[in-house]
């Protein structure tokens, strides 16, 4: 097996560094809706001048980059233990190239290990094995202040009247856009996941976050609550860092699991507006990035 | 924009509203988690007593912070191993974790600024009248744009923090944020919340409760 951490390396320095398309699509929109001179609009221009500064120094977007999450889908054959080791080396080597700040700090000492690696589940790794004979590597860099806005649900919710149903559903991801005001660096993206264990409702509200700001949910139910909830979470006014304006949320990606009998979780991840994921395709020798 | 200059004195906390733009220049520390923990359980309440080099950080820190800004603030830094410090990204975190420590810190050391999103609570916004002192926010996750008005790294304190948590000494210029509470006691982070919850008791059809902050 080839050694990747090279290609790793690239591929967070491009996600700690540069926005992707759609989301910077979607703040320029959002922009555009704001009052000019407004505080919000304010906000807007700097988030829209900081990205493109970042991009072009090949600097961090954001200085909390976050706690690195992978996602990795390879072909059968390939070691699991091979690739976390060639991805711990690269998320040492990016925190060394200042693309990562040091964020893996042990939680009993309080100790920086100063490289962003800690336990085996810092950074956080998923593997699956797929069908073909291409490896994709998803990386999602989520900041602390977004994910400590993040809210699981556990319905029927009585103090929101949320029954076990899309309807209980809307009720409690809009108050989770309420709780978390501007602190998540709003206009925010929220990525909600129906139905699960614990566990598993967290990793799926995480992993929707990879869909594109653009696209549409197969499902027209959910396609229809997807809009409806970014709509509705708008006319809250908190608007961007919570400074009141029309936009608080980007956009809405559901996904939903099954779920035991007894159980109804709803699980919101908040994503700040430095919505910051790409891809990494390797097939063969051939390596590009999404 | 208003132009402020480090140090601040009480007066020009007082001249400033809710909603105003400032551009800071001058001498401003670092501070987050575990510098707050710090500061409050080393100094204030003494309930640990000083160790190592504390004393001596904390007699550096004094003048710094009298009519000083803290920014609540994990930079990425670069030049580590050379001791060049530069500062490549770096904007604010969020505030309200401080909100059990930062008017006892603020009336402690007379400092008139805190710079960090998301706003803080009720203490804190009555402490900003009777310190005085005002809440900056700055733009969150505008980072290389924000690290670009830190001109030097002047000195680091606590660096066995970690490089987020530890007590940066900088010098900015023109460094952006909004005034969002104020020395009168006004809130932009309570009027949004008030203002939402409405809105949000209309959509899901319920009776609006108190916000959290009040």
């Amino acid at each position: 097996m080839q050694n990747l951490t090279e290609h790793f390396v690239e591929l967070i320095r491009r996600t700690s560094t540069d926005l992707p398309a759609d989301v910077e699509e979607a703040l320029r929109a959002a922009r555009e809706r704001e009052t000019p001179g407004s505080p919000a609009r304010r906000a807007l221009d700097a988030i829209l001048e900081n990205v493109e500064l970042a991009r072009r120094t090949a600097t961090p977007i954001c200085q909390d980059t976050g706690t690195p999450l992978f996602f990795i889908h390879h072909p059968a054959g390939w070691s699991t233990r091979q690739l976390r080791e060639h991805i711990r080396g690269a998320v040492a080597e990016a925190t060394a190239r200042s693309y990562l700040r040091p964020n893996a700090v042990d939680s009993l000492s309080g100790r920086n290990s100063g490289n962003n690696l800690g336990d085996p589940s810092f950074p956080t790794l998923h593997f699956e094995e797929t069908e073909g004979e291409a490896l994709t590597a998803d990386l999602i860099l989520k900041g602390g202040g977004c994910e400590n806005v993040g809210a699981q649900y556990a319905l029927p919710h009585s103090g929101l009247r949320a029954g076990r149903d899309l309807e209980g559903v809307r009720r409690v991801v809009l108050d989770a856009v309420h709780q978390a005001q501007g602190q998540g660096c709003a206009p925010g993206v929220l990525g909600v996941a129906i139905g699960g264990d614990r566990g598993s409702s967290y990793l799926a509200s995480k992993e929707v976050l990879l869909r594109r700001l653009d696209d549409t949910h197969p499902e027209p139910e959910l396609a229809a609550l997807e809009s409806r909830l970014t709509e509705q979470a708008n006319q809250l006014g908190i608007g961007p860092m919570g400074f009141g304006g029309e936009t608080t949320v980007l956009g809405t990606k559901l996904t939903h699991r099954h779920r035991l009998p007894a159980s109804f979780f709803v699980s919101v991840s908040y994503m700040c507006w430095a919505n910051r994921r790409r891809r990494m395709t390797i097939l063969h020798d051939q390596v590009s990035y999404g | 924009m208003k132009s402020l200059t480090l140090p601040l004195q009480p007066q020009d906390v007082l001249d400033l509203r809710v909603g105003d733009p400032v551009g800071l220049s001058g001498v401003m520390i670092t501070a987050r988690d575990a510098a707050h923990k710090w500061m409050v359980e080393t100094f204030l309440q003494k309930t640990r007593p000083p160790q190592g080099d504390d004393q001596a950080c904390y007699e550096a820190l004094k003048p710094i912070l009298r009519g000083g800004a803290i920014y609540h603030c994990g930079p990425v830094v670069a030049g580590l191993d050379s001791l060049d410090y530069r500062f490549v990204a770096a904007g604010p975190t969020t505030s309200t974790r401080e909100e059990p420590y930062q008017a006892e810190v603020m009336a402690h050391f007379q400092a008139r600024a805190v710079i960090g999103k998301g706003g803080m609570g009720q203490h804190t916004l009555a402490a900003c009248q009777t310190v005085p002192f005002i809440y900056l926010h700055a733009i969150g996750g505008a980072a290389a744009l924000i690290a670009r008005t830190v001109t030097r790294v002047l000195s680091v304190y606590k660096l066995e923090f970690g490089v987020p948590e530890a007590m940066w000494v900088v010098e900015v210029k023109d460094f952006p944020a909004v005034v969002t509470m104020d020395a009168h006691g006004s809130s932009l982070h309570s009027e949004v919340e008030a203002r939402s919850m409405e809105a949000l008791a209309r959509l899901i059809d319920l009776e609006p409760r108190t916000p959290k902050s009040a």
